[in-house]
């Protein structure tokens, strides 16, 4: 037995037993995508137009590589919690979940593709 | 006890027919715009997949995001990720309990719409002459 009152054990957790977690962690990712967003459009404005080799000599150097990376990563964490929000108002049942399920794996789908194509720039490509 | 009047009171407003306020507007555009942002980081990751997958590859995702419907796809994008990022800073002062009177809110609305569209200005200017 815990020694704890039961408002004590119930407060912070809301209907969804996870309190302000997504809350707060859609906030943390919208300061990171506040910073990232004018460093992503330098990144990847100066890449567009560029031929095949330059572009993955482009995003193969430390800057446009990282940030860009960065910005996926955290854009579709950012995403994938967000909809879950519009999915939660919009869809019922196991239609809701169904639909989690599938921003999940299209979310992480993307930034496993993003990620693996950045890796490959920064790792054959010679720094110029 | 009977309703003598019916079919003569005021309706409540319908969606089809309500004009929504500017806050509404800007509300509702946070969502739209984060969720259409996925057709503009999807175009950005299969370039970038196709830059490594090989020169055809790479031909078709690029003659894409050169088209002109690339342009209006990343241009739509760049509009759409400011206007989110500042209905998103937004947000944050809603969290800290600032700018929720309706005053407030509409003054922001106005700034988050012309902010969005300045921004985008300048980025295409900035893209465009670098």
């Amino acid at each position: 037995m815990r020694y704890i009152t039961p408002r004590k054990a119930a407060q912070g957790l809301g209907s969804a037993r996870s309190g302000t977690h997504h809350h707060w962690q859609m906030t943390v990712s919208s300061y990171a995508l506040i910073i990232l967003t004018p460093l992503f459009l330098i990144a990847v404005g100066a890449g567009i137009g560029l031929p095949r080799e330059e572009l993955m000599v482009h995003f193969g150097r430390p800057f446009p590589g990282v940030i860009t990376a960065l910005f996926i990563i955290v854009g579709m964490v950012h995403f994938i919690k967000g909809t879950r929000i519009m999915l939660d108002d919009y869809l019922y049942g196991n239609v809701n979940k169904l639909a989690i399920v599938a921003a999940n794996i299209f979310g992480w789908g993307v930034i496993a593709a993003a990620v693996f194509a950045l890796a490959k720039m920064a790792f054959t490509t010679p720094a110029i | 006890m009977a309703d003598v009047n019916r079919g003569n009171r005021p309706l409540s407003p319908h969606l089809q027919v309500y004009r929504l306020p500017i806050a509404a507007v800007t509300s509702i555009l946070t969502r739209i715009t984060g969720h259409a942002l996925v057709a503009g980081v999807v175009l950005l990751a299969w370039w970038l997949v196709a830059a490594v997958s090989g020169p055809g590859a790479f031909a078709a995702a690029d003659w894409v995001v050169r088209s002109w419907l690339g342009f209006l796809i990343l241009t739509a994008s760049t509009w759409a990720l400011w206007f989110h990022a500042l209905a998103g800073i937004r947000h944050l002062f809603y969290d800290a309990g600032m700018g929720l009177e309706i005053h407030e809110a509409e003054k922001a609305s106005w700034a988050i719409i012309i902010g969005s569209v300045a921004l985008t200005l300048l980025s295409l200017i900035i893209f465009f002459i670098s």
